[in-house]
């Protein structure tokens, strides 16, 4: 084997640790305020998605071992366990991590060839096959009068025997679900946000939330696990969209800072737009693909039928990917015309 | 329903002069098709496709009249090439025509050569050199290891030696990335 | 430092690894007894043989001419008798053998009558010309000819002239050791490439991880009768390239495509420099160099070596150990895997680096490109190397073209970064010798169809010229009487055929003339088994001859 003789000590497993390790604050600060049900999630996810990968990397005749431990299956089951709602059935967690890894994934042809990130097809098949599970959340502790247990929390997700009261007692609506039900009822914004769910920037505990995911985000961006273009674009994307909207019909629109501090935002911004298999890779590319990522966010939230659209709206940009990046590519060294590849 | 029929009529005619006009305005001269298999075939000029040569060939398949899979020396990957260009699903070669050999090129005894110069005259690139009564030798830069010069010799002189790979000619292989297991 | 310096995209830190070399005073290594000194150790055409095997030559006679403008000549290293020119195996990560001369040495080291040249005298093309039978192509790795490289041109002034003592390669120390000793006769080689090119403006680029060096080369620059700036750059892979070390001193990139003088820039490598001394100065052909032994050895260190010295020697020399896995000609970045120790030491030889499972581990397995852009980061042609990846896996050569293949230095930052530890290096050298092979092809087909239909277009005009003078003699003869009816082609085609024939005949009798020497006064019973043996033979040959019938019904 000729040259380079010498590597450095970086590896794809590394590169996934940090990720995973960057979403710790994120579950810390979801354990701290809304109960240690998501752990249950993540868990479950966790096991369903080493499972698939491990029969699928059989199936297709690939080593187990390199590519279990490259880590890239627990990091779509994160992304997804944190996507879904905090008390989803554990039959939605499973069939949303084995869509995930087998179809997403693996039927693409495994790591780097997926052309959309796993963790969002699971997301989309789920939230449109099952919309009314799908909204199944936990409120924040601040709110809940008796939070649910780490047992009771497994026992709502295991279909266990749980008086619908105490269930009703603990979900409530998402920020982002109390806006669009509100502005279906012909509330104004503000009227709306009279409701206790919200707080200051976002929901209660969700734009703490938030704030966690932007931490773990700024670590991997400290470390060069990820690019500034895409995080800086998408988030750009949302404020400029939202804050267009907002400047023009404050009442119909929610105020840019309430959108970039839904969770979803700060999570797909710095966790799964800047997925680099299913992401565009030049530097402008990048700008791009996280900018239009974030304005169509805002547009499906808008005038979608989805309260969230952040796992469409990168969906959607990594259909464009190919397209941006190869009319994207950078000026190399020495080139002294600009001439697009064809 | 008159004027109907009117106007598809002086529809029909306008486009049908304005295709007219450009068919005029922007014919391509010769035949592009046949000129452009006639890049992707070999030059050899070996005549294994049944053909005298490979312009000829060229413009059979150009006109339909042969299938791309009959050229041995342009190998599968030339038969790839000709279905790209025409758009047309690639084929296993025929061997009725030949299998495809590594490229070599003919060399004369020059110790049992009499001087016949009927090699020179099957040579389709002028690639042997020799006049009458006199020696004659392969140009090897030149030959295009067509074999054609291998059948009129009365004395059996002449044979193919392949080409060896020397450092000039050395190429990078293909990295070999091992994903899968070796079952 | 006053100089402004530029920043080139990319590169990387690896270990540097240059204080197990560096310290240990430069030895001459011994005199081998045989010499192995290949014709082809530059760019460009190989050098032609000038001498023939039982010769004498004498250390630094010219043994291989330059052939045609981009080539050099090659030296004898050391006295002594020829003896084989054809070919050995030569440090070429193929293994495949090519034209050298191999020289068994005397012992007494007899010197050419050699002297200086008053290089100031001589007109420019005459003293390249020189240069040239002198041997000399750059130290640096690349072996490009330097006679050409001193060739302004016409119409290209150089008022730049850049000595690159970058070393950027980790291990490699042999620049480094040069630029501390010899500091002095690099400068006046410098002498001679600015009288040749007519620079102005003359910098020295050094990492700053060579002080030594540094202080070496100012205190020389002091003592010189023109400005030379020695610049100390920062120490980052690959900044010792070429195109990187004008980026950061001067902050204008060459064109792609193009060369640097061009842009009035010439680079040349320290060692370069000190060899164009040894020869103005001292009328000494490029007969030898330094070479870091180093990596797995007892002692690291540099050795002035003579060209055609076989590499276990040295690492001999320098004390080999248990356990190693193999040898780089280079360094770690770029170096290649040499096929056998017994391979030469040439021109372009840097480095002998002697790998161990310690010191270079086996390089993990590859994973898929999970397309994250650390080899874009890293590479310094600004290249989208996972793209190139991509294509040239997929043999789309075309698309690799068009995202600039051509420009990939090979510096081995992407490999060196990839997470996924792919060897795209190895992708790309790949694409580029399969597009070299295609158009060579593309070449020969290209002459093949010329030639063809050349020779369409005689056949066809000889045959008209034929039918013209036939139609011409015919209408004569009619003309002059109408009595003995032409003769046709016929008889002419069966006094051919006889002709052949009688010539076959003859071949046949000629070669049945050689009969074995060794048959006669043979005992009978030899003699009948020799009779049954050709009888034998006599019946293959027959059944050879004639297709089996079983072959002609396969299909």
């Amino acid at each position: 084997m000729p040259s380079p003789f010498i590597l450095d000590r970086s590896s794809v497993t590394q590169v996934m640790a940090w990720v995973l390790a960057a979403l710790l604050p994120g579950i810390l600060v979801y354990v701290w305020l809304f109960g240690p049900g998501i752990l249950v999630t993540l868990a479950l996810a966790t096991v369903t998605a080493l499972a698939a990968e491990a029969a699928m990397l059989k199936a297709r005749g690939y080593p187990a071992k390199p590519f279990l431990l490259d880590l890239s299956a627990i990091v779509t089951a994160w992304l997804l366990a944190l996507s879904l709602p905090s008390l989803a059935p554990w039959w939605l967690i499973v069939t949303g991590t084995l869509f995930a890894i087998v179809v997403a994934k693996h039927l693409y042809g495994g790591l780097g060839q997926n052309i959309f990130n796993p963790a969002m097809v699971g997301y989309a098949v789920l939230i449109v096959s099952f919309p009314v599970q799908m909204t199944q959340w936990a409120g924040p502790l601040e709110l809940t009068a008796t939070p649910l247990t780490l047992a009771q929390s497994a026992s709502v997700i295991f279909g266990g025997d749980v008086p619908k009261a105490t269930l009703d007692a603990v979900t409530m609506a998402t920020p982002l679900d109390a806006l669009r039900t509100g502005l279906l009822q012909q509330l104004t914004v503000d009227e709306i946000m009279t409701h206790s769910i919200f707080g200051h920037y976002g929901g209660v505990g969700f734009e703490w939330l938030a704030g966690a995911f932007l931490l773990g985000g700024l670590v991997l961006w400290a470390l060069r696990i990820i690019s500034w273009q895409v995080p800086l674009a998408f988030l750009a994307g949302v404020w400029l969209a939202a804050g267009f909207l907002h400047f023009f019909d404050a009442g119909r629109f929610g105020a840019p800072w309430f959108h970039l501090f839904a969770p979803s935002v700060m999570l797909g911004a710095f966790f799964i737009a800047t997925d680099p298999v299913s992401g565009a890779t030049t530097p402008r590319g990048k700008l791009i693909f996280g900018f239009g990522a974030g304005l169509l966010t805002i547009i499906i939230r808008t005038w979608g039928g989805y309260p969230d659209g952040v796992a469409f709206a990168i969906l959607l940009m990594n259909l464009c990917v190919p397209l941006i990046d190869q009319f994207t590519q950078p000026r190399v060294y020495g080139e002294t015309k600009k001439a697009p590849p064809a | 329903m008159l004027t109907a029929i009117l106007v598809m009529v002086a529809i029909a005619v306008v486009i049908g002069l304005v295709l007219g006009w450009s068919a005029i305005r922007f014919k391509v001269e010769g035949n592009p098709l046949a000129e452009k298999i006639d890049a992707i075939l070999p030059q050899t000029q070996c005549g294994q496709c049944g053909f005298p040569g490979c312009r000829p060939y060229a413009e059979a398949i150009a006109k339909g009249e042969a299938d791309i899979n009959q050229c041995p020396p342009g190998g599968e990957e030339g038969v790839k090439k000709l279905a790209e260009l025409l758009g047309v699903e690639p084929k296993p070669l025929d061997e009725t025509h030949g299998i495809p050999k590594p490229k070599s090129v003919a060399f004369i005894d020059e110790q049992t050569c009499i001087g016949c110069t009927l090699c020179i005259q099957a040579c389709p690139v002028d690639a042997i050199s020799g006049a009458a009564k006199q020696m004659h030798t392969i140009i090897a830069a030149e030959c295009t290891g067509c074999e054609l010069c291998l059948p009129p010799c009365p004395v059996d002189c002449i044979t193919m030696v392949p080409l060896a790979e020397d450092l000039p000619h050395w190429k990078w292989k293909h990295p070999v990335v091992m994903l899968k297991e070796v079952s | 430092m006053s100089r402004e310096l530029f920043k080139f995209k990319g590169g990387v830190h690896p270990p540097e690894h240059k204080a197990e070399s560096n310290t240990r005073p430069i030895h001459a290594a011994p005199l081998p007894k045989k010499l192995v000194i290949p014709l082809r150790q530059h760019i460009g055409s190989p050098a032609k043989p000038m001498v023939n095997v039982g010769d004498r030559v004498l250390k630094g006679q010219m043994i291989g001419a330059a052939d045609g403008y981009i080539s050099a000549a090659v030296h004898a290293s050391s006295s002594g008798i020829v003896s084989a020119i054809g070919p050995a195996v030569v440090p070429h990560v193929s293994g495949l053998p090519d034209d050298c001369i191999t020289i068994e040495t005397d012992g007494r080291d007899e010197w050419i009558v050699h002297a200086p040249i008053d290089y100031r005298a001589m007109e420019p093309a005459d003293l390249r010309m020189r240069l040239r039978d002198m041997g000399l192509a750059g130290l640096g790795g690349a072996v490009f000819p330097s006679a050409v490289k001193l060739d302004p041109g016409a119409t290209h002034p150089c008022p730049t002239l850049i000595l690159n003592g970058g070393e950027c390669e980790p291990w490699i120390t042999c620049d480094d050791v040069l630029m501390r000793h010899h500091a002095d006769e690099i400068l006046e080689g410098v002498a001679v490439m600015r009288h040749l090119l007519g620079s102005t403006e003359i910098l020295v680029g050094i990492e700053d991880n060579k002080p030594e060096a540094i202080a070496a080369m100012q205190a020389a620059a002091q003592k010189m009768d023109f400005a030379i700036e020695v610049v100390a750059v920062p120490a980052r892979y690959p900044g010792g390239g070429a195109k990187q070390m004008i980026q950061v001193l001067t902050g204008k990139e060459v064109p792609s495509g193009k060369l640097s003088t061009d842009i009035g820039i010439q680079v040349f490598n320290v060692g370069t420099a000190h060899a164009l001394a040894r020869a103005v100065h001292h009328g000494e052909p490029l007969i030898s160099r330094l070479v870091t032994v180093t990596g797995h050895v007892l002692r690291p260190q540099n050795f002035e070596v003579l060209i055609g010295t076989p590499m276990h020697t040295l690492i001999t020399l320098a004390g080999d150990r248990d356990g190693t896995t193999g040898v780089l000609m280079g360094g770690p970045m770029m170096g290649m895997p040499m096929p056998d120790l017994e391979v030469p030491v040439v021109k372009a030889t840097n480095c002998i680096l002697v790998k161990s499972n310690d010191l270079f581990p086996p390089l993990p397995k590859a994973l898929p490109c999970i397309r994250c852009t650390r080899c874009a980061d890293a590479c310094p042609a600004e290249l989208q190397p996972q793209e190139l990846f991509r294509f040239a896996k997929a043999g789309d050569f075309g698309r690799a073209q068009e995202y600039h293949l051509f420009d990939c230095i090979e510096c081995g930052c992407c490999s060196y970064v990839c997470p996924s530890h792919i060897p795209l290096v190895d992708f790309y050298r790949y694409a580029k010798s399969e597009i070299w092979a295609r158009e060579k092809e593309k070449r020969a087909a290209d002459l093949a169809r010329e030639r063809h239909e050349f020779r369409q277009f005689r056949l066809e005009r000889e045959k008209k010229e034929k039918a013209e003078k036939l139609a011409a003699k015919a209408q004569a003869k009619r003309a002059e009487l109408a009595a003995a009816p032409a003769t046709a082609g016929a008889p002419d085609v069966d006094a051919k055929k006889a002709l052949i024939a009688a010539a076959l005949a003859r071949a046949q009798a000629k070669k049945a003339e050689v009969a074995p020497k060794n048959v006669d006064h043979l005992p009978p019973d030899t003699q009948r088994e020799i009779e049954e043996i050709e009888a034998r033979r006599a019946k293959i040959r027959e059944l050879a001859h004639q297709p089996l019938e079983s072959e002609e019904k396969k299909p």
